[in-house]
C-alpha cells in the first residue's frame, strides 16, 4: 500500500471536480443568457454573432445565471468596499443572522443536554419523551417559523429572539439524540467501576458519563450549528425583515437581482463553513485535553 | 381567568405523569400487555400536552390570534378540509413526491457512476459532505426564478436538497463490506455487477435508508419553503404565510398539523419499508428501528 498523501488524495481529485464545475458554470452562463442577447439584438434590428453573444453574456446586469466572477466582483464590492455599519454591506447582514444563529445554537445546546440528562436518569422521560422528540422534527417546523415570529411581534418580543428560537428548535434535535447515545456510551464493566467506588450518581456522571460522551457531543454540535444557521435565515424571510441574509435573498427576488442572491448565497455558505470548521477546532482541542490520541 | 380550568389541566398532568411512572416501573408477564404499555407511555405524554394546551389557553384566556386552543383548531381543520387537500395535493403530491423520487434516485445513480472511479469519490465526497453542511436553501428564490412559480420549481429546490445526503450515503454503504466478503466473490468470478447486486447493495441498504429518512423530513421543508418565495394561490406554504398576514392562526395551525400528520407519516411509511428490507440488521433483530 502506498501512503496516503494529501496532495493526490485530497487537492487534486476535489480541484479537478472544483474546475470542472466552474466551467461547466460558464458554459451554463452562456446558454442560459444568451437568450436575452439575441432579443435585444432582434430588437434593434442587428444581426448578432454567436462569438459576439459570448462576451456580452458575461457582464449581463441582471443575468438569468451571473456569471462566477460578478459574483466575486459582487462580494468584494459589498465586503471590502463598503463600510460595515452601512446597509448595503454584506458583512452587516452577516453579522445580524450571525448573531440570531449563534444565540439560537447557544440555547438549543443547552436545552438538548438538559433534555438528554433527564432521559438518560429518568425512565418515564426516556419512554414518554423520546417519541416526541423524534416526531418533533417531522413536523416542518421551517413552515412555522413565520408564525413564530409574527405571534413573537405581536406580544412585543421582537429582533434576535424570535429567530433565534428558530434555531434552537431546529438544532436541539440533534444535541438530545447524540448525547443520549453518548451519555449512555459507558459499558456495564465501567459502571460496575463506579459502583465499586461507591461514586454517587453525581460523581458518576461527572467522572464517567460527561467525559464519555464529548465525541457524541461535538459530532452533533456540527449538525447542530449548520441547520441553526439555515433556521435563522428562514426565519428571516417571511417577515419582511430588512437586514439579515435572508432578507437579502428574499429582496434579492423581489427585485430580480441575481447577482445579489448569489452573493448571498455564498456569503451564507462561507459562514457555514467557518462556523463548522470552528465546532471542529473545538472538538480536537476538547479531545486533545482529554488525553484522546488524535 | 379560569381558574378551574388551569387547576383540572394541571391536575390531569400530574395524574398522567404518575401513571407514566407507575406503567414504566411495573414488570408485564404478558407481551401483549407490555408492548400495550410501551404504546401506551408515549401517546398518554401526547395527551397530557394537548390536555395542558387547551386548559391553560382557555384559562389564561390567551387571545387565539396568539395560541388557538386545540379543539378550535381541530374545528377549523374539519371546517376546510377542501381547501387543505388542494394545499396538500399541490405541495405534497406534486412537489415533495417528485422532488424526492428524482433527488434520491438521482443521488443513487451518480453513486453507482462513480462507484468505478476512486479519483471522483475522492473529489466528490468531501463536496458532498460540505454541501449538506450549508443552507442549501437558499436555492430557492433562484429555481423560483427560472422554473417559474408553479410546483416544478419546487421541485428542483427538492432535488437540490435530497441530492447529496443520498449521495454520500450511498458512496459510504457502498464501500461498507470488508475485504474479506468482496474477495470472497472474486473467488467465485463473479463480475463486477454480480457483486453489487448481490453482496454490495445488500450492505449498503442501511446507509441508503437512512439518507432515504432524513430526505423524508428535508423534502417537505424544502417545498413549503420554496412557496414563501413565490408560488400559485394553492400550496402549504402560500396558506401559511398568507394566513398569517390575515392573522387567521387557527388555519395557520391546521396547516401545520396537516403537515405534521404528512411528515410523520412519509417518514413513518421509509421506516417500515426498511424494517422489511433490512430485516438481517442488528437494530431491527433487536426490535428497535
Amino acid at each position: 500500500m502506498e501512503k496516503p498523501s494529501f496532495l493526490r488524495d485530497r487537492i487534486m481529485p476535489v480541484g479537478t471536480i472544483l474546475l470542472a464545475l466552474l466551467v461547466i458554470w460558464y458554459i451554463a452562463v452562456i446558454f442560459l443568457n444568451a437568450p436575452f442577447e439575441r432579443d435585444t439584438a432582434a430588437r434593434a434590428g442587428t444581426p448578432i454573432s454567436f462569438s459576439e453573444i459570448v462576451p456580452k453574456t458575461m457582464f449581463q446586469q441582471r443575468p438569468v445565471l451571473p456569471a462566477p466572477h460578478q459574483v466575486v466582483a459582487e462580494i468584494w464590492d459589498t465586503t471590502v468596499n463598503k463600510p460595515i455599519t452601512s446597509k448595503r454591506s454584506l458583512v452587516y447582514h452577516a453579522w445580524i443572522t450571525l448573531s440570531a444563529t449563534l444565540l439560537g445554537f447557544g440555547i438549543g445546546t443547552l436545552l438538548g443536554i438538559l433534555l438528554a440528562v433527564g432521559i438518560v436518569h429518568n425512565r418515564a422521560m426516556d419512554r414518554s419523551l423520546m417519541p416526541w422528540v423524534i416526531a418533533s422534527q417531522t413536523i416542518p417546523i421551517l413552515a412555522i417559523a413565520p408564525m413564530i415570529i409574527v405571534v413573537l411581534n405581536a406580544v412585543g418580543i421582537a429582533g434576535l429572539l424570535p429567530k433565534a428560537l428558530i434555531s434552537t428548535y431546529l438544532s436541539f434535535f440533534p444535541i438530545v439524540v447524540g448525547m443520549v447515545k453518548g451519555l449512555r456510551s459507558p459499558e456495564q464493566i465501567q459502571l460496575d467501576l463506579m459502583h465499586t467506588y461507591y461514586a454517587s450518581p453525581s460523581q458518576t456522571f461527572w467522572k464517567l458519563r460527561w467525559p464519555a460522551s464529548m465525541p457524541y457531543l461535538f459530532t452533533s454540535l456540527k449538525v447542530a450549528i449548520a441547520i441553526a444557521l439555515v433556521g435563522a435565515i428562514v426565519g428571516e424571510l417571511p417577515t419582511g425583515a430588512v437586514s439579515g441574509l435572508g432578507a437579502r435573498l428574499l429582496a434579492g427576488s423581489y427585485y430580480g437581482q441575481t447577482v445579489q442572491i448569489w452573493s448571498a448565497l455564498f456569503m451564507a455558505a462561507a459562514l457555514a463553513a467557518t462556523l463548522v470548521i470552528i465546532v471542529g477546532f473545538a472538538h480536537t482541542a476538547v479531545l486533545r485535553r482529554m488525553g484522546v490520541k488524535p | 381567568m379560569n381558574s378551574a380550568l388551569i387547576v383540572g389541566a394541571i391536575a390531569f398532568w400530574l395524574i398522567a405523569w404518575a401513571i407514566n411512572e407507575w406503567l414504566v416501573r411495573r414488570k408485564f408477564k404478558n407481551r401483549t400487555a407490555a408492548r400495550a404499555a410501551r404504546l401506551a407511555v408515549p401517546l398518554l405524554f401526547g395527551i397530557t400536552i394537548l390536555v395542558l394546551w387547551e386548559g391553560l389557553v382557555r384559562g389564561l384566556n390567551v387571545p387565539s390570534v396568539l395560541l388557538p386552543p386545540p379543539s378550535m383548531i381541530w374545528t377549523r381543520l374539519i371546517n376546510s378540509l377542501p381547501t387543505l387537500w388542494a394545499d396538500f395535493q399541490q405541495t405534497f403530491l406534486k412537489a415533495v413526491i417528485t422532488g424526492y423520487a428524482l433527488g434520491c434516485g438521482l443521488g443513487f445513480l451518480v453513486a453507482i457512476a462513480i462507484d468505478r472511479s476512486p479519483f471522483l469519490q475522492k473529489g466528490l465526497l468531501p463536496l458532498g459532505n460540505f454541501v449538506s453542511a450549508l443552507p442549501v436553501i437558499g436555492v430557492a428564490p433562484i429555481m423560483v426564478m427560472w422554473f417559474g412559480f408553479d410546483w416544478q420549481s419546487k421541485v428542483a429546490v427538492v432535488v437540490i436538497m435530497t441530492f447529496f445526503p443520498m449521495l454520500v450515503n450511498t458512496v459510504s454503504g457502498l464501500a461498507a463490506t470488508s475485504s474479506m466478503e468482496r474477495d470472497l466473490m472474486r473467488t467465485y468470478a463473479a463480475s463486477w455487477f454480480q457483486t453489487l447486486l448481490k453482496l454490495r447493495l445488500p450492505a449498503a441498504w442501511p446507509f441508503i435508508f437512512n439518507a432515504l429518512k432524513i430526505n423524508s423530513t428535508l423534502a417537505l421543508i424544502g417545498a413549503i419553503v420554496a412557496e414563501f418565495f413565490g408560488t400559485p394561490i394553492v400550496g402549504m406554504g402560500f396558506r401559511i404565510s398568507t394566513e398569517v398576514g390575515r392573522m387567521n392562526v387557527d388555519m395557520v395551525w391546521a396547516e401545520i398539523a396537516v403537515a405534521a400528520v404528512a411528515g410523520s407519516a412519509f417518514y413513518g411509511l421509509v421506516a417500515l419499508v426498511e424494517r422489511a428490507v433490512t430485516f438481517w440488521h442488528p437494530s431491527v433483530r433487536g426490535g428497535q428501528a
